[in-house]
């Protein structure tokens, strides 16, 4: 709870230059977390979604059912709740995972679901007479997919695929529910021991501007580069 | 069908005033910053061009999580105004996705073709009349299936408020609930879910109805009365 403010004004300056950079080396190392994450937890999204997406392709049945249903859940309930759910319920099927783990593998498939979608038009966008072409060749189904289809499709949906990643960065501090440290996490802890949380916020917040809004720049010019989906 | 459902459904639904709340309340600011900021993104001053995208730039570049911590905790010592901790929630996943949603707004006014504005010039409509009553009846159409989306994300935002004690669905499942009743962790679970897919149903039925309102007052699909007609109303898909 915050103290009342009356008595943090008369105790110190609004902004303490000091405590601020006391704080900093926290917030870097909690950064550090932060990104790890963001890159494992992509790495999974772009792999798992590429599987959902190939595998809806192919139209199974049962199986495309249920994984259309299992995508519309994800992509419908809060990321919050089933980062909650992968923490409370995996231990009660003797599968006791870190939180740190749970986080990449939360973040990962939800994002998995909302990829699949971009694979699946940067797919789509591939001309028929790709498909057929490849038929009259007799490629083998994975050549199709592998030598034809894919080095297509993949080149326009980097650039969704990097904004998914941005917005994955910015969700990890969800996981500061479970115990992870990154930076709101560390901001947090910082805060508490002082009671002073105008700097350690602030900074989180400007770090994650420093790092997501290049980081988005970059983006835009690839999608100026090679279009998009 | 487990004994402790109509206990489960019954203290999760006492979360459900706070969710709904929340996101109706958030939904109604974004879509007036959503306005406010897009179309400032397009004014003609420069000093009011570069606030519209310093607002939009800083909050999509920062964390939903830091905004809500920062206007919970940062902000009361700053102006000394202590905001409860739903209020705060509106205001934050207001002001986040009304960023986002003022891309939309920027995006869907530039996509209505330019000899609709030279149409107004020619009409001698003023710059307020051009824009009220033929560029954004048309660039509405363009901005709600977007604007489905953002609700969407929104709704499912309003569950980090519980990170600031507010008792919403996601607070009632997992700090009262749970801890409560551990053998039904998944069945609470799968009610959770079950309330935030109807809410995200009830938002998309809103605005599927919404949509249809938009593209008929622009005449993009056939009225009752044209329905008759061999005439295809211009822009009809």
């Amino acid at each position: 709870m915050p103290v009342p403010s009356s008595v943090l004004a008369a105790a110190a300056p609004v902004w303490d230059w000091g405590y601020a950079l006391e704080v900093l080396p926290d917030l870097l190392r909690a950064l550090v977390v932060t990104i790890e994450i963001t890159l494992l937890g992509s790495a999974l999204a772009m792999a798992l979604g590429l599987v959902i997406a190939v595998l809806r392709r192919a139209r199974i049945p049962v199986l495309d059912q249920v994984v259309w249903a299992f995508v519309e859940v994800v992509r419908s309930t809060p990321l919050l709740v089933q980062i909650f759910f992968l923490f409370i319920v995996a231990p009660r099927f003797g599968l006791t995972l870190s939180a740190f783990l749970v986080g990449v593998l939360a973040l990962g498939v939800h994002y998995a679901c909302y990829t699949s979608e971009v694979y699946r038009a940067g797919i789509d966008a591939v001309p028929r007479g790709q498909w057929e072409a490849a038929t009259a060749l007799s490629l083998p189904h994975s050549r199709t997919w592998t030598a034809v289809i894919l080095p297509q499709a993949l080149p326009r949906v980097l650039p969704a695929l990097g904004n998914y990643v941005i917005s994955m960065f910015k969700e990890v501090p969800l996981l500061l529910a479970i115990g992870v440290v990154e930076v709101v996490n560390a901001a947090r802890e910082a805060g508490s021991q002082t009671f002073r949380f105008v700097e350690p916020y602030t900074i989180a917040g400007l770090l994650f501007l420093a790092l997501s809004y290049p980081a988005s720049m970059l983006v835009r010019r690839l999608e100026r580069r090679v279009g998009t989906v | 069908m487990p004994d402790n459902l109509p206990r489960i459904v019954a203290v999760l639904l006492d979360g459900l005033p706070s969710t709904v709340i929340a996101a109706v309340g958030g939904i109604a600011l974004t879509i007036v910053l959503s306005f406010a900021a897009g179309l400032s993104l397009l004014a003609r001053r420069r000093a009011v061009r570069v606030l519209a995208r310093i607002y939009v730039e800083g909050f999509r570049g920062t964390s939903e999580v830091v905004q809500l911590f920062w206007i919970y905790f940062v902000l009361p010592v700053l102006v000394g105004l202590q905001l409860v901790p739903l209020y705060a929630g509106v205001l934050v996943l207001g002001l986040n996705h009304g960023a986002y949603g003022a891309e939309i707004v920027r995006g869907a006014v530039q996509s209505v073709p330019r000899a609709q504005y030279e149409g107004c010039t020619a009409l001698g409509l003023s710059p307020a009349q051009r824009m009220r009553r033929v560029i954004l009846p048309q660039a509405v159409v363009e901005m709600l299936p977007p604007f489905n989306n953002l609700c969407i994300q929104l709704l499912k935002s309003t569950a980090i408020l519980s990170l600031i004690t507010v008792a919403d669905v996601t607070r009632q499942g997992v700090q009262v609930l749970i801890p409560n009743f551990g053998p039904d962790t998944e069945l609470i679970f799968a009610v959770m879910a079950v309330v935030y897919l109807v809410l995200a149903l009830l938002i998309t039925a809103v605005m599927r109805v919404a949509e249809r309102v938009a593209a008929r007052r622009v005449g993009r699909r056939p009225t009752r009365a044209a329905r008759g007609s061999t005439v295809t109303p211009a822009g009809a898909r």
